[in-house]
């Protein structure tokens, strides 16, 4: 079991997602013993140096080649070995998309994707490293569970629970920057595929996950302050997608649909089909990436422009409410 | 040997006859002697060896392969591209009955049996990985990707053979992708590269087995697409055709 400990979460998301999910595979590399990780030359950016040095015979970087990336990681885990592949979302969901289909989707190889940097947190790197569409891509193709960790705590149980558990075919969304605010303050209750409610209110229920989970969180509190009550559930588990979400629904009359993806594909469209499939009618509002390319900056100037920092969440909100 | 290539030949025809629907013959056609090496003898005596079909519109002719040797029963044999059946064009993966993956895009199946491959020297595992590719297939830049990986990583279970028998779908390869050029090619990934007559069994059975050389071995297997039966000899319209009463007839005569 992954341990939460308060004055260590400060520092992992000072060290930020990429570098704790290294960190937390370096913890792992003793206790799983068939443990592979391969990369796709992008080892140091998946801060797996220290991993490399300690568990070389777990270790393999095949280069820049990310379709043969997954072929050669299907091949280890058909041959019993547990694997987690590492590179930027994009090269990943997309370059590699038929093989991700053919060999995890089709036939069930139980291979755990990390996509580093997904939604905008790639900043100066640009929209050639973003992850977009990688929500969109992956949940296209049957079979493959779907993470994205709101924390680097949450980041922590999640990949001790693929590690120490068989969850895969996966895709383990990693979003945010070090130095990010955290979400989770004190120890709480990880299941996999189950949602994490982190507030209760009656005005409007909000929907998010990775990253900008804790752009919520502020603009809830700070909603608070103004007299608007509202309902915050971390939704990270994307596939499976935890059933209780309806009844939540249910209770509510607006729904907002915060996050780091194009309007496309990600749980917008989820919650939309499934609202249309269960007849449930609602005021379900987006907040999104929109479907455009944007101009790259930092993250946080990112977020704030596509209206997904805590201050334009708060202002979305009470737009609506009152 | 030459017996097992015989029937394996008859039992193509018969299969692709029977569903009435046009299949890859061609392509099947041109890799009945290397099946026939690997299945009537060295996956007979390695039993730890695993044999991946990576140019899946071929399955018609393990398929065929596969029923020979009785891992498939004659029920499933007769429903070769019939509606619901699980034998197709491409191979759906079945490890119970000899099929390793499920392939049909091509260029995936060499990437994944240098998984297997680096997964068996971990393991200190006995027994080669062999995958048979085609020579239009080589135009994928996903099998350059794995050749890499193969060499870095000195693969000396793994065996490609490459089909090469100088078409792809739309009609002949360019002569930059035939047997000389593809020599070239797999030795600038500097495999252990060997070239030999895809239908002499004897010179396949003497090739198909690991590099000495601590490294991945390719053999350019130079075959005739259609092979062993004469209307369908170079004829690219067999890549994908249907056979006729009266053209199975003709084509079994070919095969005394």
């Amino acid at each position: 079991m992954f341990k939460f400990n308060k004055e260590q979460a400060e520092n992992w998301s000072t060290m930020g997602p990429r570098a704790m999910f290294g960190q937390f595979m370096l913890n792992l590399g003793k206790r799983v013993k068939k443990l592979m990780v391969l990369s796709g030359d992008l080892g140091r950016s998946s801060g797996l140096d220290r991993f490399k040095k300690k568990f070389p015979e777990k270790y393999l970087s095949v280069g820049i080649c990310e379709q043969n990336l997954i072929g050669v990681a299907s091949g280890l885990s058909r041959e019993g070995f547990k694997v987690f592949v590492t590179s930027f979302a994009p090269f990943l969901s997309m370059r590699a998309s038929e093989q991700i289909r053919m060999n995890l989707g089709y036939m069930g190889h139980k291979v755990n994707i990390v996509a580093l940097g997904s939604g905008v947190s790639m900043a100066y790197l640009g929209n050639s490293h973003f992850g977009l569409e990688d929500i969109n891509c992956i949940r296209s193709i049957p079979g493959i569970n779907i993470s994205c960790p709101a924390d680097c705590a949450e980041l922590g149980k999640t990949i001790y629970d693929y590690a120490l558990n068989e969850r895969g075919p996966s895709y383990i969304r990693l979003t945010g920057i070090p130095g990010r605010k955290k979400t989770f303050e004190k120890d709480f209750k990880y299941k996999f595929g189950k949602l994490i409610q982190l507030s209760n209110g009656s005005d409007a229920l909000i929907l998010s996950h990775g990253s900008v989970v804790s752009e919520c969180k502020t603009a809830v509190n700070n909603l608070k302050l103004s007299n608007i009550n509202c309902s915050l559930i971390n939704v990270s588990s994307l596939r499976p997608l935890d059933n209780a979400i309806f009844d939540k629904i249910k209770k509510h009359k607006t729904i907002f649909i915060v996050e780091e993806h194009f309007s496309v594909g990600g749980l917008y469209s989820i919650i939309s089909e499934h609202l249309i499939k269960f007849n449930i009618k609602k005021k379900v509002l987006g907040l999104n990436l929109g479907n455009n390319f944007g101009p790259t900056g930092t993250y946080q100037y990112l977020l704030d422009y596509h209206k997904l920092s805590s201050s334009k969440i708060e202002k979305a909100i009470s737009k609506e409410i009152k | 040997m030459i017996n097992f290539s015989k029937k394996l030949r008859k039992n193509i025809l018969f299969a692709a006859n029977h569903s009435g629907e046009a299949s890859h013959l061609g392509g099947s056609l041109s890799m009945v002697e290397i099946l026939s090496c690997l299945y009537s003898k060295i996956l007979k005596q390695e039993k730890k060896s695993i044999f991946i079909l990576s140019k899946g519109h071929a399955f018609l002719g393990l398929f065929s392969c596969l029923y020979q040797i009785k891992k498939i029963k004659k029920k499933d044999f007769l429903s070769f591209q019939t509606s619901g059946s699980e034998f197709i064009a491409h191979p759906i993966m079945d490890l119970k009955k000899g099929i390793e993956s499920s392939n049909g895009s091509l260029g995936q199946g060499l990437s994944f049996g240098v998984g297997i491959a680096i997964a068996k020297k971990k393991k200190k595992e006995k027994g080669n990985v062999y995958i048979l590719i085609g020579d239009g297939e080589c135009y994928e830049g996903s099998i350059w990707e794995a050749a890499i990986t193969a060499t870095e990583n000195n693969l000396d279970n793994l065996v490609v053979i490459i089909d090469s028998n100088g078409f792809q779908n739309d009609g002949e390869i360019s002569s930059k992708m035939k047997t000389k050029n593809l020599v070239k090619k797999w030795k600038g990934f500097e495999w252990d590269v060997q070239r030999c007559n895809g239908h002499n069994l004897n010179e396949l059975v003497q090739l198909i087995k690991p590099s000495k050389l601590n490294k991945p071995k390719a053999i350019i297997a130079q075959t005739i697409k259609g092979k062993g039966i004469s209307f369908m000899e170079n004829n690219n319209d067999w890549h994908h055709g249907r056979l006729t009463a009266k053209l199975y007839q003709k084509a079994l005569k070919d095969i005394i």
